[in-house]
């Protein structure tokens, strides 16, 4: 089973209530044709405040993205409480909350920079860019003003931004991918490997925007796979390791996360 | 009501019809009248003339004649046509009493195919129209039930578009006769194959039109003064026939001169074109009117 | 929040029914059809409900029930049991309880249904602007000039170009078939749409266009929307919450990213792998 280490504790910040405490969360997924269950994560528990970003480090498959999922509710959390503080002041438990709930707050509080960039089609990396922003209400024209700048201050050259990202490389998606995650500002922000792909320049712009975002007031969850990164940004970070494990489970496990069956 | 004279061995009583029957039309009737516009369906009898050579318009007469009325038959506006004259003679036959006339005017009721009198009736008259499609809707549905439903619920927005194609496609509505009218606000009815022309008399009218398919077996009516608008768009306006010559002025009747009736065209054997009125009543009552030319 | 729809033990059943037709059909079963009687169970104690200003997908095979569900909620079948209520605004209907005037009244003004085959949602006879007009002049719109300029913006909305506003839509493509049909389906400005399997059946390209189409009406007209599909592209694309059916029955349902990334039900499961 996955178990977690704390690595690197720093104070707590204590103004104020944590945006997110995870308490014993647990994932495993059932497979009806295998007729087994794999284990993802297990009894994991932390807080989040306002301004702080807590770093998921550890192997490959070990389960930090699923965590970063169940958060985000795209994975249904086997057992544990996820318990989200939201801007009214009211605490819910994202676990079970009502799917018009969660909704409500992907849309305005909670963001999430997945580690593919998920995105209609067809449409600019702009467009792209600026939809969060429109959905919520912004002027077009002014969203994707923002948008254009958030994408050149990634490092994403002008020419590109009418451009569908389709055909863009690993590293302009991913920044795409970044540029649309923070360009309304959230309460709590997941991002899965949000440095991975990009060459050192990139790297540091994307770092800069996190700095800035944790200085905003966000309340970050990362995962990272560079722990230098990691220390740089995290007030806290939780290695989520796996056990020694035989042989045949581990190949279950390459299939049984479906971000890697292609249905991106 | 018995015969007042037997001919010989008569089949029938009064009227043709038998009592039951002309009950039944009656009630038909009385209901049409209440409901303007509302299509009533009734046991059409079996009449000694073929369908579609005005059985309805036959039925409903029948029912209505009494001892003491004038009848006057017109077809395609004229009294001497075959069919009208035949009606007339059959009318007089079956119903001892009843005479026949050619003039508007002393008629009581007036049987009639594909035109309205020129003369306005008065609110004594009854003008009962001969109709071989009763329901406008069925340029437009052919499922009966459903243009029951469409009826009921004032649902006319199929037959509107079909005037919205005719004016994209001919800039016109290209409707002539059996155009589209509603009455009293809510049934659109299908006036019977008069022409434009005549539509307009319809509206708030002093007399009662009565409307009688019998090969379709349906009875509508639209009562005196109650609303008949034909159907049309609030900027474009229904038109009626001109008679207008290449010109641009309005043809005469060639017979009495005159500018304000309905017109025939006849081709006549040299190849040219005389204008006559079609209703030959109204026509020879304008001929006997003018002063006598010549010795 | 308050809801749009609200559908609850919704049931259709094909046939005279019996006592066991409920308890021996159904995805535990693998059949729709009733051993005892042969009625068939097309969808059975069904619930749902849709929020306003989102697309709710209905998942599933042939068989499953998802286009009986659309025929039932738009009057075109008539529901064995259940209840719906729909929330319009000032007003909530009971739809299984209005007589037939308030069904087609609704029917004509507060919803609209976009069909797979045009032919169910267009008349093919008559111009593309006669089919939108043909709505128009359901409310008394009647000045022709008006009819016209209505028409053709409301032809834009769906990107269906004027210079073709007089073609029978029997000689358009696919593609603009179904965008006269949208068009068609949102002269009321409904609260509600029906989506049923809109594009299933046209090429991929023009299947795109169409969806991006519906995307953007859904962003600024805010119309809530029930998208019925067998294709799982279509319904990550549309929908923000899906349920999955099989057999007449509802097996899961969800977040729509929840559904296809971690899905509980086998059936479910075996769709998401089954995926091209």
């Amino acid at each position: 089973m996955p178990t977690l280490r704390n690595l690197s504790p720093l104070p707590y910040n204590e103004a104020g209530q944590p945006v997110l405490r995870i308490a014993g969360l647990g994932k495993e997924f059932y497979l009806h044709e295998q007729g087994k269950t794999v284990p993802s994560a297990k009894g994991l528990s932390f807080e989040v405040r306002a301004g702080e970003l807590v770093a998921l480090v550890g192997p490959s498959g070990a389960g930090k993205s699923s965590v970063l999922k169940c958060i985000y509710r795209t994975y249904l959390p086997s057992s544990g409480q996820i318990l989200y503080r939201t801007e009214g002041g009211r605490e819910l438990d994202l676990a079970a909350a009502p799917e018009s709930e969660i909704l409500a707050l992907r849309e305005r509080e909670i963001g999430a920079v997945t580690q593919f960039l998920h995105c209609l089609p067809r449409q600019s990396a702009l467009d792209v860019t600026a939809r969060p922003l429109i959905r919520l209400g912004e002027s077009p024209s002014i969203a994707r003003e923002k948008a254009r700048q958030l994408l050149s201050r990634l490092g994403v050259p002008v020419p590109l931004h009418p451009i569908a990202p389709a055909t863009f490389s690993g590293g302009e998606r991913q920044r795409v991918n970044i540029a649309r995650g923070v360009i309304v500002p959230r309460r709590l922000l997941l991002l899965d490997e949000p440095t991975a792909s990009l060459d050192p320049a990139a790297r540091d712009r994307v770092i800069g925007i996190i700095l800035e975002e944790k200085q905003r007031g966000a309340a970050i969850v990362a995962v990272f796979h560079d722990l230098a990164v990691a220390g740089k940004l995290a007030e806290r970070t939780i290695e989520i390791a796996q056990p020694v494990i035989p042989e045949d489970i581990s190949a279950d496990l390459n299939s049984v996360i479906p971000a890697k069956a292609g249905i991106q | 009501m018995r015969p007042k004279r037997a001919r010989a061995p008569a089949s029938h009583g009064f009227g043709f019809l038998d009592e039951n029957a002309k009950r039944e039309v009656r009630r038909a009737l009385m209901k049409a009248v209440a409901i303007p516009g509302y299509q009533v369906p009734y046991a059409s009898r079996e009449m000694p003339i073929a369908r579609g050579f005005g059985t309805g318009g036959l039925q409903i007469t029948l029912s209505m004649l009494g001892e003491n009325d004038t009848i006057k038959v017109i077809d395609q506006g004229s009294d001497e046509s075959v069919n009208a004259a035949n009606l007339r003679k059959f009318f007089t036959l079956v119903c001892p009493g009843v005479a026949g006339t050619t003039r508007t005017q002393d008629a009581s009721i007036v049987q009639t195919r594909h035109r309205i009198p020129e003369r306005p009736l008065r609110s004594d008259q009854i003008l009962v129209l001969q109709v071989p499609y009763p329901d406008p809707l069925s340029f437009v549905e052919a499922n009966g039930a459903r243009r029951s439903e469409m009826h009921g619920s004032a649902n006319y927005a199929r037959l509107w578009t079909k005037l919205y194609e005719d004016m994209v496609t001919f800039h016109e509505i290209a409707i002539s006769h059996r155009y589209p009218a509603r009455i009293a606000g809510h049934y659109v009815i299908d006036p019977s194959p008069i022409p434009r022309w005549d539509v307009p008399k319809l509206n708030m009218a002093a007399c009662l039109y009565l409307f009688g398919a019998g090969r379709e077996k349906r009875i509508y009516a639209v009562p005196p003064y109650t609303s008949a608008e034909p159907l049309s768009f609030s900027d474009v306006p229904f038109r009626v026939e001109d008679f207008k010559d290449a010109r641009g002025e309005r043809h005469r009747c060639a017979r009495c001169g005159s500018a304000g009736t309905f017109l025939d065209e006849l081709l006549s054997p040299d190849g040219s074109r005389t204008f006559q009125c079609s209703d030959t009543d109204y026509c020879s009552q304008i001929l006997e009117a003018k002063p006598c030319k010549g010795s | 929040m308050q809801r749009v729809l609200e559908v609850s033990g919704l049931s259709r059943i094909y046939g005279r029914g019996c006592a066991r037709c409920a308890g021996e059909t159904g995805p535990a079963f693998e059949r729709n059809v009733c051993p005892a009687c042969g009625s068939v169970v097309a969808v059975h104690d069904v619930s749902f409900h849709l929020l306003p200003g989102e697309i709710l997908g209905i998942m599933g095979e042939s068989g499953s029930g998802k286009s009986t569900i659309v025929k039932l909620l738009n009057f075109d079948e008539t529901a064995g049991g259940g209840q719906a209520r729909f929330f319009d605004g000032e007003r909530t209907w009971d739809l299984f309880g209005l007589n037939s005037a308030e069904r087609r009244w609704l029917r004509d003004n507060r919803m609209g249904t976009v069909y797979q085959n045009p032919h169910l949602g267009l008349n093919l006879d008559i111009s593309a602007g006669g089919n939108i007009a043909e709505r128009l002049l359901m409310n008394n719109v009647l000045s022709y000039r008006e009819i016209r300029e209505r028409a053709v913006q409301l032809l834009a909305r769906t990107q269906v170009p004027a210079d073709r506003m007089d073609e029978h839509p029997r000689r358009f493509s696919g593609g603009m078939q179904q965008r006269v049909q949208i068009a068609r389906a949102l002269v009321t400005n409904p609260p509600l749409l029906l989506l049923d399997e809109v594009t299933s059946g046209l090429d991929v390209s023009v299947q795109a266009r169409i969806l991006d189409l519906i995307l953007e009406l859904q962003e600024v007209l805010k119309i809530s929307m029930i998208a019925v599909t067998h294709d799982l592209g279509v319904i990550r694309l549309l929908a923000s919450r899906t349920i999955v059916m099989r057999y007449g029955r509802v097996v899961e349902a969800g977040l729509t990213d929840q559904i296809l990334e971690d899905p509980q039900h086998a059936y479910t499961q075996e769709l998401v792998a089954a995926a091209l």
